[in-house]
């Protein structure tokens, strides 16, 4: 078992759930895929600012903690072709979906929805089954 | 405006929250996920803490009638399991598991200006465009 990081795991949680509470003062749920889908869909939506200023926030948390408390924990778990076909599963499966970790995972379970409930276990399970098979079955 | 300026501050926060948590990191990421490894615990905490924070403040900022800086929530009311949910899921599931990237994590590590990450991104992207034309 690998050394969990408890104290920034919470206080970073916490952190994440407060900023979701934030953003519902603009009646708005933090789903990052859905947030990012807006975007993508431009011409579909007319709600594009808040999306673009969240979305520009987000990078920008990441480079202020760059600036302030140090370099960015970021060791990459994959690489080339690899990191494409991920990128794509992610993208076409939280369209589909309708979220991801933070829309399903965090909100959904906090609002107590099955359906989120459902997905997140859904997500989770799968993901380490897709673990599993590329680290332990074939690597 | 005030829906921009509060956009960015949640968004800022939200960024500094994945840092913090090292949840940005596909290593802790994967860590979790590989419950036939070195399992690490870290992403469960960081549900527990986020679920816990927003599941107390939800009901405190929902209890007025309208937000206070927007005309309206605009949450999901969706509540049925079919086939969309599951399938989504699953293929989330797959590319999550592939490369410990999720949405929010691979957004903000655009911070680290990496081209792996400006790639995953880009075909993130392009998976929410494809899937966007089959709606």
């Amino acid at each position: 078992m690998s050394e969990a990081n408890v104290i920034g795991g919470l206080s970073g949680g916490a952190i994440i759930g407060l900023a979701s509470v934030l953003l519902l003062l603009i009646g708005r749920i933090t789903g990052i895929s859905g947030i990012l889908g807006g975007v993508v869909n431009w011409n579909a939506t007319k709600d594009l600012s808040w999306r673009v200023a969240f979305i520009v926030g987000l990078i920008l948390g990441a480079v202020l903690y760059r600036l302030f408390w140090g370099p960015l924990p970021l060791q990459l778990q994959a690489q080339g072709a690899m990191l494409v076909v991920a990128g794509i599963l992610v993208g076409v499966g939280t369209r589909v979906g309708s979220g991801c970790t933070s829309g399903h995972g965090v909100c959904g379970v906090a609002r107590r929805s099955t359906r989120s409930v459902i997905a997140t276990l859904t997500f989770i399970g799968v993901a380490m089954l897709s673990v599993y098979v590329t680290r332990h079955a074939i690597a | 405006m005030s829906t921009i300026v509060v956009a960015l501050v949640s968004g800022i926060i939200f960024g500094l929250g994945l840092c913090v948590s090292e949840m940005i990191n596909p290593t802790r990421v994967i860590g979790f996920l590989d419950v036939f490894g070195r399992w690490d615990a870290t992403l469960l905490l960081v549900m527990a803490a986020a679920v816990t924070v927003a599941g107390i403040g939800f009901p405190l900022v929902a209890r007025r009638a309208k937000p206070i800086f927007a005309d309206k929530f605009v949450v999901p009311k969706k509540t049925d399991i079919d086939l969309r949910l599951i399938t989504g899921s699953v293929l989330f599931g797959v590319g999550w598991g592939l490369a410990g990237l999720c949405p929010g994590p691979a957004i903000a590590a655009l911070a680290s200006m990496s081209p792996p990450i400006l790639m995953f991104v880009a075909a993130m992207i392009g998976g929410q465009w494809l899937a966007s034309r089959f709606e």
